[in-house]
């Protein structure tokens, strides 16, 4: 199976979106290295034949009845906002300049 | 009565308190008050406690009392008649959000983070009448088997201070041992119930997989993740699982089925208890003695399951042949379903945010700094086998082995009644030993979490001790056959009713109150230097 390298490592992180320091990028290659070894034991048994399974109930087509119930007020909604205006949450901007 | 100040009515099972409530014997806020002492006193050197809510559960208590009054005759007619967890105190790990108050699932990221509405677990138990105290420390995100991975530092194990209480619930088994609360709530992904439970030696129970509703359940790995009781005996524990199962609709993977009385259905007489093993057949899958198990450990098992089987049940050896690939197959699957469940961590609309140069240096700077280590190990393992040409090697590889694992306890199930096992392959270990190495902690796990892959119950009840140390029993059973572990630990408890260990508490008790004790976070520091 693949070894992860430094770039590969800077890769992934940014893909997870975490901002991550030198320090801890150098850790997590030696430690996701090795954690990746001990998959290795998986690629030697066979599969091919087997089914994966995602979920281990048997329940399928779970429906509630079609009704509107009343939703979270809006204040509550945005109540751990870190920034908001009016009835929005404020981002920094994402489209165009001017 | 002045029974707020007397430690003894903390010692209670919790239904005992619950008979003792009904008699008339002591009030709930007495009750309350006798717990919210010891915690008070404690909790700086135990730290299972991220969050108290004295007043909340003040209020909870008045108003049991209140209604213990009032229904006082009409309860000695009939128990049907009041809630069954009527003014009885219970903590909840810190990932079960409860309106207006703290859940901060051990994480920075949620440092401050008040939930705008109850977890249903939660609606379930105030409407049972449950006084809920705080909230119990915990591995951030509940990854982890120690509590060493909290954000807010780590907690003791009130057998010996400088050792781990397990995890990820580490906190609500800390607290159920040293007497904080009797009964205490948590989640299990691949062992955090039964983990702790064994190191803590109280009973805990990973109920299967759609049992328990997880609406307001702050998620790990969505299909693993299952809420279940802490007790100090099986007959608690059961009690509370009867409380917070079953349908909610909130949950489309709770199942619709119906939750048994399972309180109501153990034997009372340890003599009938004894005897309900009596031609029960109970299988000891041998891969489940796993190199690097402490003698000590496997010492206890055998004996357990040698008093098992001199009680009349039949002992099956065999064998659960894709065990050794339990641990890789759960540390892609988790991870995966961590990496997608956490990327709601977005600095935007709850939970700490720091702000960056644009959007994408919100998210960098907010993950990257909200997220501890562990959990980043995790998001990025998750990610890696989630992403582009890694999939199939990964992820989908997992899922087809996830099969296998399942296949394996079907067969078993056509042998035998029920599984017995060790919970965890050793005592509980120094404070540090672990965290240089996170393979070394995955492997905490090894006997428990096949069982959350293929979604069924387990329970861990105390078996003896092992250097001064508790050691678990895990039963492992059919899906829905929660009744029968029960059963089985129960009748465990009476076969071993007059075993010496029984009678023991928690050896470091007595320095939780002493100022000159170090905090676990010191404890830690000082292991680590």
């Amino acid at each position: 199976m693949a070894t992860l390298s430094r770039a590969d490592v800077e890769h992934v992180a940014h893909l997870a979106r975490l901002g991550l320091t030198d320090e801890e990028l150098g850790r997590l290659e030696g430690q996701l290295n090795h954690i990746l070894d001990q998959y290795e034991i998986l690629a030697a048994l066979p599969t091919d034949e087997i089914a994966p399974t995602a979920q281990t109930i048997e329940l399928e087509n779970i429906l509630r009845a079609d009704v509107t119930t009343p939703s979270l007020p809006v204040d509550e909604a945005l109540a751990g906002a870190p920034d908001r205006a009016r009835d929005l949450f404020v981002v920094p901007q994402i489209i165009g300049g001017d | 009565m002045t029974a707020g100040q007397d430690p003894a009515i903390t010692r209670l099972r919790a239904h005992e308190m619950a008979a003792g409530l009904r008699e008339g014997r002591f009030t709930a806020l007495a009750l309350l008050e006798a717990h919210l002492e010891l915690i008070r006193d404690e909790n700086r050197v135990l730290h299972a406690w991220s969050s108290v809510d004295e007043d909340g559960a003040r209020q909870a208590a008045v108003a049991a009392d209140r209604q213990l009054s009032k229904e006082g005759g009409r309860a000695i007619q009939g128990p049907a008649a009041l809630p069954p967890l009527l003014g009885i105190p219970v903590a909840l790990k810190d990932l079960v959000v409860t309106r207006g108050q703290p859940s901060t699932a051990g994480s920075r990221i949620l440092k401050g983070f008040l939930s705008p509405y109850d977890a249903h677990i939660a609606e379930r138990l105030r409407e049972a009448g449950a006084v809920v105290v705080g909230k119990t420390n915990m591995d951030e995100f509940a990854m982890g088997s120690s509590t060493e991975h909290s954000a807010w530092g780590p907690t003791a194990n009130p057998w010996a201070l400088d050792r781990v209480p397990g995890g990820s619930s580490g906190g609500s088994a800390a607290a159920v041992a040293a007497f904080h609360v009797p009964l205490a709530i948590g989640t299990d992904t691949g062992g955090s119930i039964r983990q702790p439970a064994a190191l803590t030696g109280t009973v805990g129970m990973k109920p299967t997989y759609g049992r328990v509703s997880r609406y307001g359940i702050i998620a790990f790995a969505s299909s693993l993740d299952q809420v279940g009781p802490f007790g100090r005996d099986v007959r608690d524990a059961a009690m509370l699982l009867g409380v917070v199962a079953g349908r909610d609709e909130h949950d489309s993977t709770s199942a619709p089925m119906q939750v048994p009385d399972y309180a109501a259905e153990l034997p009372a007489d340890d003599d009938e208890a004894a005897a309900s093993v009596k031609g029960l057949r109970l299988g000891l899958p041998r891969e489940y003695f796993v190199p690097g198990m402490e003698p000590g450990v496997e010492a206890r098992i055998r004996e357990a399951v040698g008093a098992l089987e001199a009680a009349g049940a039949e002992i099956v050896e065999l064998s659960l042949p894709h065990s050794e690939y339990g641990l890789a197959t759960y540390y892609i699957i988790a991870p995966a379903e961590a990496s997608a469940n956490l990327a709601r961590y977005d600095g935007i609309r709850y939970g700490q945010s720091v702000r960056g140069e644009d959007v994408l240096g919100n998210y960098l700077a907010t993950r990257g700094s909200g997220f501890g280590a562990e959990v980043k190990r995790r998001v990025m393992l998750g990610t890696y086998a989630l992403s582009a040409g890694y999939y199939d090697a990964y992820y989908l590889k997992a899922q087809k082995v996830r099969t296998l694992l399942k296949r394996d306890f079907d067969l078993a199930f056509k042998q035998v009644d029920a599984l017995i096992a060790p919970t965890s392959p050793t005592v509980a270990f120094p404070l540090g030993a672990r965290l240089a190495d996170p393979v070394a902690m995955y492997l905490s796990d090894v006997c428990t979490l096949p069982v959350n892959m293929a979604g069924l119950p387990g329970i861990s009840v105390p078996c003896g001790l092992s250097e001064g140390l508790p050691v678990g029993l895990q039963f492992i059973g059919r899906a829905w056959d929660e009744s029968r572990l029960f059963g089985l630990g129960r009748a465990y408890e009476a076969i071993t009713a007059s075993a010496e260990w029984r009678s023991l508490e928690p050896t470091d008790l007595p320095a939780l109150s002493d100022p000159s004790a170090p905090a676990p976070a010191e404890r830690l520091a000082a292991a680590r230097a």
